[in-house]
């Protein structure tokens, strides 16, 4: 049984299927959501590589590349944004941050 | 099942050992730590895809930069777990649920409907009539990105750029116990600024006054 362009799909799905789960799981603390999301990219730059790879067109790597460029801005900004957070709140718990709540 | 295979199917299982471990470590260094290990195993699958340099670059960007980055803030903050770990169970019927029909439509859909082998053994169109001849993958990327890509690519470096501003202005703080210069201040002085002049009387200590010595006579 040769691998076909489906066996790299469907790993892609199950890696954003347990992402999903750990976003669902893990709603106090913010890290581990940023670790969440940050699977979550790589689970679909699986999928470019695969179909850069099965359909030969370079594109899609080009489109891995830019996504890894943005993915690294997000998370230096996010962490940033959470040392702030900590700061200030002393907790990163997400079911604290309602201060904008009226 | 030739080698690439089992190979594949080595790498997707640990990798999705380590996505578990990720999403269920008790301890966050624990899973940034296994977030490191998905990482690698990515790495290996898109070797296995010919995707050298974004393997690489998967390895060096995100295990050498932003992994470390997550490990320095993990540490930095000091977290209580116990308190985290409250109520982590109480979604997982939701999340199991919906993460089960997840894979498991998507692995149905997938494997269905994309069973065809690779449509030529090479990546690009150009390399695609030597048969046998080595291409390099970065190559290929930088004549792509370079060329066709040109304007993305600033695009993507203004991002890193913006990135890197607000990386440091969001944390910067400034010590209130802190003492500094402002030497541009400092060169700016005019000799107004430090010295005044007051124009007052001339006045004689009492001893020798003489219009003390007139009072008494």
């Amino acid at each position: 049984m040769t691998l076909t362009l489906g066996h790299y799909l469907s790993l892609g799905a199950m890696l954003f299927a347990l992402s999903v789960i750990g976003i669902f799981l893990n709603r106090k603390n913010l890290i581990i959501l940023l670790m969440a999301i940050e699977l979550m990219l790589l689970a679909v730059n699986m999928n470019f590589v695969a179909f850069s790879y099965y359909l030969n067109d370079m594109a899609g790597q080009i489109f891995v590349f830019f996504i890894l460029t943005v993915a690294a801005a997000e998370s230096a900004i996010g962490l940033a944004i959470l040392v702030l957070l900590f700061r200030n709140k002393s907790s990163i718990n997400v079911d604290e941050l309602n201060t904008l709540k009226g | 099942m030739d080698a690439k295979t089992g190979l594949f199917y080595v790498f997707a299982a640990l990798m999705l050992f380590a996505a578990f471990k990720v999403i269920t470590a008790r301890n966050p260094v624990h899973a940034a730590l296994f977030l490191v290990l998905a990482f690698f195993q990515a790495a290996a699958i898109w070797i296995l895809l010919k995707a050298e340099f974004l393997a690489i670059a998967l390895v060096l960007v995100y295990v050498g930069a932003v992994m470390v980055l997550f490990l320095f803030v993990v540490m930095m903050l000091d977290i209580n777990i116990d308190s985290m770990r409250q109520g982590f169970w109480k979604h997982f019927p939701l999340a199991g649920t919906v993460g089960a029909i997840i894979a498991l439509e998507m692995s149905y859909v997938l494997m269905g409907g994309f069973r065809e082998p690779p449509k030529a053994a090479s990546l690009s169109n150009a390399a695609a009539g030597q048969i046998g001849a080595q291409v390099s993958n970065t190559k290929e990327l930088g004549k792509v990105l370079y060329s066709d890509y040109i304007y993305p690519l600033e695009i993507a470096a203004v991002i890193l750029l913006v990135a890197i501003i607000a990386a440091i202005a969001l944390t910067l703080r400034e010590r209130k116990d802190s003492k500094s210069q402002n030497p541009s201040e400092q060169v700016r002085v005019k000799r107004a600024d430090r010295v005044t002049l007051v124009k007052m009387n001339p006045v004689m200590p009492e001893s020798l006054a003489p219009v003390a010595v007139e009072k008494k006579a």
